[in-house]
């Protein structure tokens, strides 16, 4: 069972019970769950936290949705790597890769679907629906597919091969619509008013949301119940940078951290700043969508939408639904934001790749130049203890690393293969 | 349910009256839920009641004038 209370409004507190909602009536401000902390902290514990499964359901208690009969693929429980080499080169001496790219669809976004889908099934929804650049389609796809119901997704039609393929195999109702981006959006908007699906980002939003909090509780386990000194995220939305945060500040607040006594939720648990969540949160998106990065550098309180124009389609989200909160993120966390240029984005593939053997799509090139540019800066100190999110795999977004392929052709004789070999270009 | 939209106001245009000509010169009662408007940026949510096409248009309208229209709650596409 979950441990909610049901929904309120960040904007103006009205409050809701527990139903496929997003928007608050009266004023049109996100629902975010509210959850029952006192009843959490009495059954939550690292041993509680042990004894689940290897996947996001191990932090059921704090997971708003039924985690008996979770619609579970496995999301989550991924590697924690310390990276020697890609440290080494940026001379960081405690640099961690949390490496999301091995999720069963191949993103972390199969994290927030598998909540989306349980509560979906929950609610007694029979379509799975959304609209996506791709990670997305391919994790409400396989989602649905495990939890016996229909799946529809709609794609923009430029989308990467690999992306139409990872979500098409799961036997999706998939829709490539031919238009801009922003006539993307407002077409699938319009379905979502008018069709009774489940989508997992529109009306399941508040629940899908939460989904990411476990990027924040899995490094916090996995680094031995401490926090890292920075963290930096790829970032479209906003949802994921903030919800880690959250992660981290209800792990320290249940008094799951070492050396950190629990702590009141007090009246918002939304911004809820535990003293001993020293974390600076490192914002990265590329410079061809980065429009709370821009909001953040000009100190505005608006987040100005922008038509997105990156190779990062992954993080091309023109209006973030959660820019403004992330942006106080940075600001309580002490952190930064960076726009890394477009030309930089393969790259940080390539330094993941070469380094630590970890193919990542265009989001991870662009946490990964994120991470040098703060290390260049000073933001990062040598010592330090940094976490980088690599979210999405390498393998759907090909297209974009197309020039590394020069294999030396040789004929099928020794002859041929030495004379090759001993003039390969350095 | 009308429709619910959010109006962006880049600095010049912050001082002028479009909400108010919206629901003058179109068949649509505008309702304004939440807005913060300051000199230099401004933005306003609110909901837009009338026939579909004349929304269509007075929206289209607004778009003409530098003011940018989304929906209320961040893009639908995600990634
Ligand atoms: C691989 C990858 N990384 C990061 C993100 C950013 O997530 P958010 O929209 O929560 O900021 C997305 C999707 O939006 C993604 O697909
Ligand atoms: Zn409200």
């Amino acid at each position: 069972m979950a441990f909610v209370n049901g929904l309120k409004c960040r904007e103006c507190d009205r409050e809701y019970s527990s139903e496929a909602l997003n928007v608050c009536d009266f004023c049109f401000g996100p629902l975010e769950v509210v959850y029952d902390y006192a009843t959490i902290s009495e059954v939550i514990s690292r041993d509680s936290i042990a004894s689940g499964p290897l996947s996001i359901w191990r932090y059921r208690d704090l997971l708003p949705a039924d985690s008996e009969h979770p619609v579970d693929i496995m999301a989550g429980y991924t590697p924690l790597l310390k990276a020697h080499n890609l440290g080494k080169k940026l001379g960081l001496k405690n640099l961690y890769i949390k490496n999301d790219s091995v999720n069963p669809s191949f993103s972390f976004k199969d994290r927030v679907v598998s909540v989306a889908a349980t509560k979906a099934v929950e609610f007694g929804f029979d379509t799975l629906a959304c609209a996506s650049t791709g990670n997305l389609a391919c994790s409400v796809a396989a989602h649905a597919a495990r939890a016996g119901i229909k799946a529809v997704v709609f794609i923009p039609s430029d989308l990467e091969r690999g992306k139409i393929i990872g979500a098409a195999v799961y036997g999706p109702t998939m829709i490539s619509v031919e238009g801009n981006y922003d006539e993307v959006n407002r077409l699938c908007s319009e379905v979502a008013d008018n069709y009774p699906w489940a989508f997992v980002n529109i009306n399941m939003r508040p629940y899908y949301a939460e989904g990411s909090k476990t990027l924040g509780y899995e490094v916090a386990e996995q680094l031995g119940w401490r926090l890292p000194d920075h963290v930096v995220v790829p970032t479209a939305s906003g949802a994921m940078f903030t919800k880690i945060w959250k992660g981290f500040n209800e792990m320290a607040c249940l008094g799951m951290l070492e050396g950190v006594d629990s702590y009141s939720f007090g009246p918002d648990q939304n911004t809820v700043h535990h003293p001993a969540v020293t974390t600076k949160m490192h914002m990265t998106q590329a410079a061809g969508c980065s429009p709370i990065v821009t909001a953040w550098e000009n100190g505005s309180p608006h987040v100005m939408p922008v038509r997105p124009n990156s190779i990062a389609k992954s993080l091309a989200i023109g209006n973030p639904a959660d820019g403004i909160y992330s942006m106080r993120v940075i600001n309580n966390s002490a952190g930064t934001a960076y726009a890394v240029p477009e030309d930089q984005v393969v790259p940080g593939i390539k330094l993941l790749a070469e380094t630590e053997g970890i193919f990542t799509e265009t989001a991870g090139g662009v946490a990964i130049s994120g991470l040098k540019h703060a290390v260049e800066s000073g933001a990062i100190k040598p010592d330090e203890l940094t976490v980088v999110y690599i979210t999405g795999n390498g393998l759907k977004t090909q297209e974009a690393v197309e020039s590394v392929v020069n294999p030396l052709t040789v004929k099928p004789f020794m002859s041929s293969f030495e004379e090759a070999f001993n003039h390969r270009p350095e | 349910m009308g429709k619910r939209v959010k109006f962006s106001f880049p600095p010049e245009m912050v001082k002028e009256p479009v909400i108010y000509k919206l629901g003058r010169d179109f068949e649509i009662v505008t309702n304004i839920r939440r807005a913060e408007v300051r000199e230099d940026v401004g933005w306003v949510v609110l909901e837009l009641d009338g026939e579909d096409a004349e929304i269509e248009r007075g929206l289209a309208w607004v778009g003409t004038t530098g003011v940018r229209v989304d929906p209320v709650s961040g893009d639908v596409i995600d990634g």
